[in-house]
C-alpha cells in the first residue's frame, strides 16, 4: 500500500471570538492515497472550508489548530509562513471557491499563471508564458494565445475559474484543494469546470480533495467521501457505500433531499427540519440529535464514535458512521426517516 | 488607453473654463474694489468714476467677465491696485510656493505609503500603535498649529542651543543673498525646512491613515489568498499582491487633496513669512485688488485640474478595468 | 474629475473622503451601500434579533478610545458652559492683573490686557463647538439632500449636481472661505454669518460621500421592490434607502464638525473669522503666537484645548464608523 499523498490526524480548528470560542472543526481524520479523489460534504459551517484552509495554513492569525497534517513525509502544522510557501502551489495547490475575486484585477491571466509557475521552476519569461498558453489551452480556454494578455475583468466567471485551475495544475502538485469550485457557477459552466478539473487530475496525476455541499459532484468525480456535520466527520466510506448504504440519519436525509430525475414529480422534496448548531461552545451528545427523527436519551448525552458498518462491497471498504443507531440504519430498517410529518420537529 | 486620456484632457479643459466663471462670480461679489477709495473723502468723485470706467464696474456682470477672460488667456492679468504688473508678480511667488509645496507632498506620499504598509502589516502591535496614535494626533493640529509649534518650540530652542540660527522661521532666503545658486543652497535650505515639514507632517498623517486602512482591506482580500497558495513569498505576495492593489485608492486621495496642500501652503506661508503665492492672495483680498485675487484663483484651478488629470491617468494605468470605461 | 469608482471596485476599497481645510487633512473611511445587519454569530448564521440601533450603540461602547472621545467632548462642552455662567470672571472682565502666569485666581493665567485667560479659553471652545454643530447640521443637512437626488436619480441630474461640487471644491476650500470670510468681517454680522459659509462649502464633501453610497443602494433589490409595490420615489428615498446609509453619514456628519472648528479657527487665526471682543481659539492662538516662549500660558492652553477638542471629535468619528462597520474582529469560516 503505497503513502498517503495527504494524511490528517487528529485536526481540531477553533476561533476566539468576542462571543466565545468557535470550534470550527473538531477531530477530523483522513488519508487521501496518491491520484484518489476524496470528497467533503457538508452544509455551510461544517467545517469543510476550514479544514482544506487549515491544510494550507491560510487560516487567519487568530486560528488555533491542533491536531496533525502530514504531506511528503513532512509535518505542515507549526511551518512558518516561507516554509509552507515552499510547499504551497507546487506539492499542493488550492483553488477557491469565488472566482471573480480570487484573481488579482491588475494582471493578466498569463502573468498570473507565469508567477505561479516561476515561483517553483527556474525557467525564463518566454518560457513560462508559453507554459501558460498550453495550459489554458489544456483546461479548454478558447484563443489561448490571444487570451493569455487578457485581464480577469475580460474573462467570464466559468472562465476565470479554469484559469485558476490551470494556475493550480502548473507546477504538478501532488494534491489539490478545491473548495467549492462549482458553487459560485451557472450549471452548464460547472459542467466545464469540472472537466478542466478532470484534465487537471489526469495531466498532473494529483489527488484531489473536493470540498462541496453538491451531492451530484460528487456522484461524479469522487472515489470516496466524508460527511461533516457541526465540525466532525459523521459517515466516511466509499462512494457506493455512503450513496446506496447511508448508516447515518443526516446522510440519509441529505440523500433524501435531492431532487430525483426518476421520481414521478409528485413527491415532496424532503428536508431535514431545523438548522446546523451554532459551533459555539462544545456540544453535548449528539450534535445532529436536536434534528433527527431516531433521536433517543442516549444521543443526547454521548457522542457517537465512528463504528464501523457494512460496506456494499463487502471485501475490504472501510465505511464508518458516528450513530448509535448506524447498524439499523444501514440495514434499511427506518425505511423513509425524513418525511412531510417531520415538519413538526422542533428546530433547536 | 490614449483615447481615455485624451476624453479626460477635454473634459479638464471644460471644467477649466467653468472654473473660471465660477472664480469670477466669487471675485465680483466679494465687494467693491473701490470701497476703500470711497471711504476715503480726500479722493474727488472725478476720480472715482474715472477708475470704474478704467474697471468697468458699470459694466454687466458677463462683460466684466469677457474682458477679463479675454485678456487672460493671453497671458495678461492685469494690474495690481498699485500698478504692478499680475503676471510677473505672481509667476515669482509661485515659484517660491511651488518650491514648499513640491518638496513636501513628494516627501509626504513616501513617509505615508511606508507607515502604511509597516502600521497594517503589524497591525495591532507596537509599531502600528505608536503610527496611529501620531498620525491621528497630527490630523488633529491644524496646520497654524504644527507650524508655530515648529517654530517656537523647534527652531528657537534649538537655535539657541547650538549658537547659530539653524532653522530660519521668517521669509524664504535670507535678504541679501547673492551668489551661485550652489552658494545660496544652505541658505535656501535652511529656510526651507521647517515649512515643508509642517506641510509634510500635515499632509502625511491623513494619507498614512488612509494607506493604512486600504492594506489591511487589501490583506483579507481574495486574491491575495490565491497569491499565498500559489507558494509565492510572503514578500512578494506583499508587494506585488497586497501594496500594488492597495495602492490604486491611495493615488486619487493624493491627488484631490492636493487643493488641501495649496490651501495649507496659505498657512505655512503666513507663518513663517514666505512670500509665496498664498501670501500675495491674501494681502490682495484684505485690499480688496479683483485682479490678484482672480490671478491666485486661476492659477490654483489650474494646478488643482491638473493634478486631478493627472490622478485620472494614474489611476487608469494602475487599474486596467475602467481604461475601457 | 477624478473620483474613485469605488462602488465598482472589487479590492473592497472604502469610500473616502478626503477633505481638506486649512491645509489639515481629515479622512472618513466608510463602507458603502452599508447595511446594519442582524448580529450574526461567527458562522454567519443570525441570531436572535436585537433592535439595529442598540448593536450599534453596543459596539460604540465597547470601544474604550471612542468612549474616552465622547466623555471629553461633552466634558468641554458642559466646562464651557458652567464656566461661562459660574466663573468669577466673564472672558470680557478686565482685571488688573497683566500678564499674570497661571495662579490660583487665574488658572490660565490674565493676557495682557488683562483678560483672564481661563473664561477666555472656555469661552473659545464654546464658540468653536457652538459652530461647528451648526455648520454640521446644515451641511449634512443639504449635502445628504444632493447626494441622494444625485445617486438616485443619476443620468444628467447626477452629472449636473456632481459637476457642480466638483466645480466648487476646484479651488482650495480656505481660499475660497477666505474672500467669503473678508466680506463677512466688514459687515459684522456674527458666529452664524461665519458658520453659514463654512457650512455653504462642506455640504459637498457629504454630497459625494452620500450619492457614492445611494449609487451603490440604487441598485438593491428592495429598491426594485418597494418600486413594484408603488411607493413613491420620495418614499423609497426616505424610508427605505436612507436608514441603510445612516451610517457613514453619521460619521461624516461627526468629522465635519472637526473639520470646521479646523477652518474656522484657521480663519480666525488670520483675523477673518471671529472677531474681538468675541473670542476663538484660533483668534487666541493668533493672539498668544508672540508670547510663546514668554507667556506660555497665552500660547499653550488655546493650542492644547484646540488640539484635544479636535481630537476628541476624532475618536468618537472613529469609534461610530467601527460601530456601523466593524472591520476589527473580523473571523473567516
Amino acid at each position: 500500500m503505497p503513502d498517503p499523498a495527504l494524511q490528517v490526524e487528529g485536526l481540531e480548528v477553533e476561533f476566539p471570538t468576542k462571543a466565545g470560542t468557535v470550534h470550527a472543526v473538531r477531530g477530523m481524520d483522513f488519508s487521501i492515497a496518491p491520484g484518489e479523489v476524496l470528497g467533503i460534504v457538508g452544509e455551510s459551517g461544517s467545517g469543510k472550508s476550514v479544514t482544506a484552509l487549515a491544510t494550507m495554513g491560510l487560516l487567519p492569525k487568530s486560528a488555533i489548530v491542533r491536531g496533525s497534517i502530514r504531506f511528503d513525509g513532512r509535518e505542515l502544522l507549526g511551518l512558518k509562513e516561507k516554509q509552507l510557501a515552499g510547499v504551497r502551489g507546487t506539492g499542493i495547490a488550492m483553488i477557491f471557491q469565488d472566482p471573480m475575486t480570487s484573481l488579482n484585477p491588475v494582471y493578466t491571466i498569463g502573468w498570473q499563471i507565469a508567477e505561479a509557475i516561476r515561483a517553483h521552476q527556474d525557467i525564463g519569461k518566454e518560457a513560462a508564458q508559453a507554459r501558460a498558453i498550453e495550459l489554458l489551452a489544456k483546461v479548454g480556454i478558447p484563443n489561448p494565445a490571444e487570451r493569455v494578455d487578457n485581464y480577469p475583468h475580460e474573462f467570464s466567471g466559468g472562465m476565470r475559474q479554469r484559469a485558476v485551475i490551470a494556475i493550480g495544475m502548473a507546477n504538478d502538485p501532488d494534491v489539490i484543494l478545491a473548495d467549492e469550485p462549482t458553487t459560485a457557477l451557472d450549471v452548464t459552466v460547472q459542467a466545464q469546470v469540472l472537466e478542466s478539473l478532470k484534465t487537471a487530475l489526469s495531466e498532473t496525476g494529483a489527488a484531489l480533495l473536493l470540498i462541496t455541499h453538491d451531492l451530484g459532484v460528487i456522484a461524479g468525480l469522487a472515489d470516496r467521501v466524508i460527511v461533516m456535520y457541526a465540525g466532525r466527520p459523521v459517515e466516511v466510506g466509499t462512494v457506493d457505500d455512503v450513496f446506496y448504504k447511508p448508516s447515518m440519519p443526516y446522510t440519509l436525509g441529505l440523500l433524501g433531499s435531492l431532487p430525483r430525475l426518476d421520481s414521478d414529480g409528485t413527491e415532496r422534496l424532503r428536508q431535514i427540519p431545523g438548522s446546523p448548531p451554532s459551533m459555539l461552545g462544545a456540544p453535548t451528545g449528539c450534535p445532529f440529535a436536536p434534528r433527527c427523527p431516531l433521536r433517543a436519551d442516549i444521543c443526547t448525552t454521548t457522542e457517537p464514535p465512528l463504528v464501523v458498518v457494512p460496506s456494499v462491497d463487502s471485501v475490504g471498504g472501510d465505511h464508518r458512521a458516528a450513530c448509535h443507531f448506524a447498524a439499523s440504519v444501514a440495514a434499511g430498517e427506518h425505511g423513509a426517516l425524513f418525511s412531510d410529518a417531520d415538519a413538526g420537529v422542533a428546530a433547536p | 488607453m490614449l483615447a481615455y486620456v485624451i476624453r479626460r484632457l477635454l473634459v479638464s479643459i471644460v471644467v477649466l473654463f467653468f472654473a473660471t466663471v465660477f472664480v469670477f462670480l466669487l471675485v465680483a461679489s466679494s465687494g467693491n474694489p473701490l470701497a476703500l477709495l470711497k471711504a476715503n473723502p480726500h479722493i474727488p468723485q472725478s476720480t472715482i468714476i474715472a477708475r470704474e470706467n478704467l474697471l468697468h464696474l458699470n459694466d454687466p456682470l458677463w462683460q466684466r467677465y469677457w474682458i477679463w477672460f479675454s485678456h487672460a488667456i493671453r497671458g495678461d492679468l492685469g494690474t495690481t491696485i498699485s500698478g504692478q504688473n499680475v503676471w510677473s508678480e505672481a509667476s515669482s511667488h509661485l515659484l517660491v510656493t511651488l518650491r514648499m509645496v513640491i518638496f513636501a507632498t513628494l516627501i509626504a506620499i513616501v513617509l505615508a505609503i511606508t507607515a502604511g504598509v509597516v502600521a497594517a502589516v503589524r497591525q495591532n502591535r507596537l509599531a502600528d500603535h505608536t503610527i496611529t496614535v501620531t498620525n491621528f494626533l497630527l490630523l488633529a493640529t491644524p496646520v497654524f498649529v504644527i507650524g508655530l509649534a515648529l517654530k517656537e518650540f523647534v527652531a528657537i530652542p534649538i537655535n539657541q542651543h547650538v549658537g547659530t540660527t539653524l532653522f530660519y522661521t521668517d521669509g524664504e532666503q535670507s535678504p541679501t543673498l547673492s551668489g551661485s545658486f550652489i552658494s545660496r543652497l544652505p541658505d535656501y535650505a535652511e529656510h526651507t525646512i521647517l515649512p515643508v515639514l509642517t506641510l509634510i507632517l500635515v499632509s502625511y498623517s491623513a494619507w498614512a491613515i488612509y494607506q493604512r486602512s486600504s492594506m489591511i482591506e487589501t490583506l483579507d482580500a481574495d486574491h491575495v489568498r490565491l497569491a499565498r497558495a500559489k507558494g509565492l513569498s510572503p514578500r512578494r505576495v506583499l508587494i506585488r499582491h497586497v501594496l500594488r492593489n492597495a495602492l490604486i485608492p491611495v493615488t486619487t486621495v493624493v491627488a484631490l487633496d492636493f487643493a488641501a496642500v495649496l490651501g495649507g501652503a496659505i498657512i505655512t506661508e503666513i507663518v513663517f513669512g514666505w512670500q509665496g503665492l498664498g501670501q500675495w492672495y491674501l494681502s490682495g483680498v484684505t485690499d480688496l485688488d479683483t485682479n490678484v485675487m482672480l490671478a491666485y484663483l486661476l492659477i490654483t484651478a489650474t494646478f488643482v485640474i491638473l493634478f486631478n488629470l493627472l490622478a485620472d491617468i494614474l489611476y487608469a494605468f494602475l487599474d486596467p478595468r475602467i481604461r475601457y470605461g | 474629475m477624478a473620483e474613485p469608482i469605488a462602488e465598482e471596485n472589487f479590492i473592497a476599497t472604502p469610500t473616502s473622503i478626503a477633505t481638506e481645510e486649512a491645509g489639515s487633512h481629515m479622512l472618513a473611511t466608510a463602507a458603502p451601500g452599508l447595511e446594519l445587519a442582524q448580529p450574526l454569530d461567527a458562522h454567519g448564521l443570525a441570531g436572535e434579533g436585537k433592535s439595529q440601533l442598540r448593536i450599534v450603540i453596543g459596539r460604540f461602547f465597547d470601544q474604550r478610545l471612542a468612549i474616552v472621545g465622547l466623555c471629553v467632548f461633552i466634558g468641554l462642552g458642559v466646562a464651557a458652559v458652567l464656566v461661562g455662567h459660574f466663573w468669577q470672571y466673564s472672558y470680557t472682565d478686565i482685571t488688573n492683573d497683566l500678564n499674570v502666569p497661571p495662579s490660583w485666581g487665574h488658572p490660565f493665567g490674565t493676557n495682557a490686557i488683562g483678560n483672564d485667560m481661563f473664561a477666555q479659553v472656555m469661552r473659545g471652545v464654546e464658540k468653536d463647538i457652538q459652530i461647528a454643530l451648526t455648520v454640521a447640521a446644515m451641511a449634512t443637512l443639504i449635502g445628504v439632500t444632493v447626494g441622494a437626488i444625485a445617486g438616485f436619480y443619476r443620468g444628467w441630474v447626477d452629472s449636473l449636481l456632481m459637476r457642480f461640487v466638483d466645480l466648487v471644491l476646484v479651488v482650495p476650500i480656505l481660499a475660497v472661505l477666505i474672500v467669503l470670510a473678508n466680506k463677512l468681517a466688514k459687515e459684522s454680522s456674527g458666529w452664524l454669518g461665519l458658520a453659514i459659509i463654512i457650512g455653504a462649502l462642506s455640504w459637498t464633501y457629504v454630497a459625494r460621500l452620500v450619492r457614492a453610497d445611494f449609487l451603490v443602494l440604487r441598485e438593491r433589490d428592495f429598491v426594485e421592490a418597494a418600486k413594484a409595490l408603488g411607493a413613491t420615489n420620495r418614499r423609497i428615498i426616505v424610508k427605505h434607502m436612507l436608514p441603510n446609509a445612516i451610517g457613514p453619514i453619521i460619521v461624516n456628519a461627526t468629522l465635519t464638525v472637526a473639520l470646521s472648528i479646523v477652518l474656522e479657527s484657521t480663519l480666525s487665526y488670520l483675523g477673518l473669522g471671529v472677531q474681538p471682543p468675541d473670542v476663538s481659539l484660533g483668534l487666541l492662538v493668533a493672539q498668544g503666537q508672540d508670547s510663546a516662549t514668554t507667556e506660555w500660558w497665552l500660547f499653550v492652553f488655546p493650542v492644547a484645548f484646540l488640539v484635544v477638542l479636535i481630537l476628541s471629535i476624532f475618536l468618537i468619528g472613529d469609534g461610530l464608523r467601527e460601530a456601523f462597520d466593524p472591520k476589527k474582529s473580523r473571523v473567516r469560516a
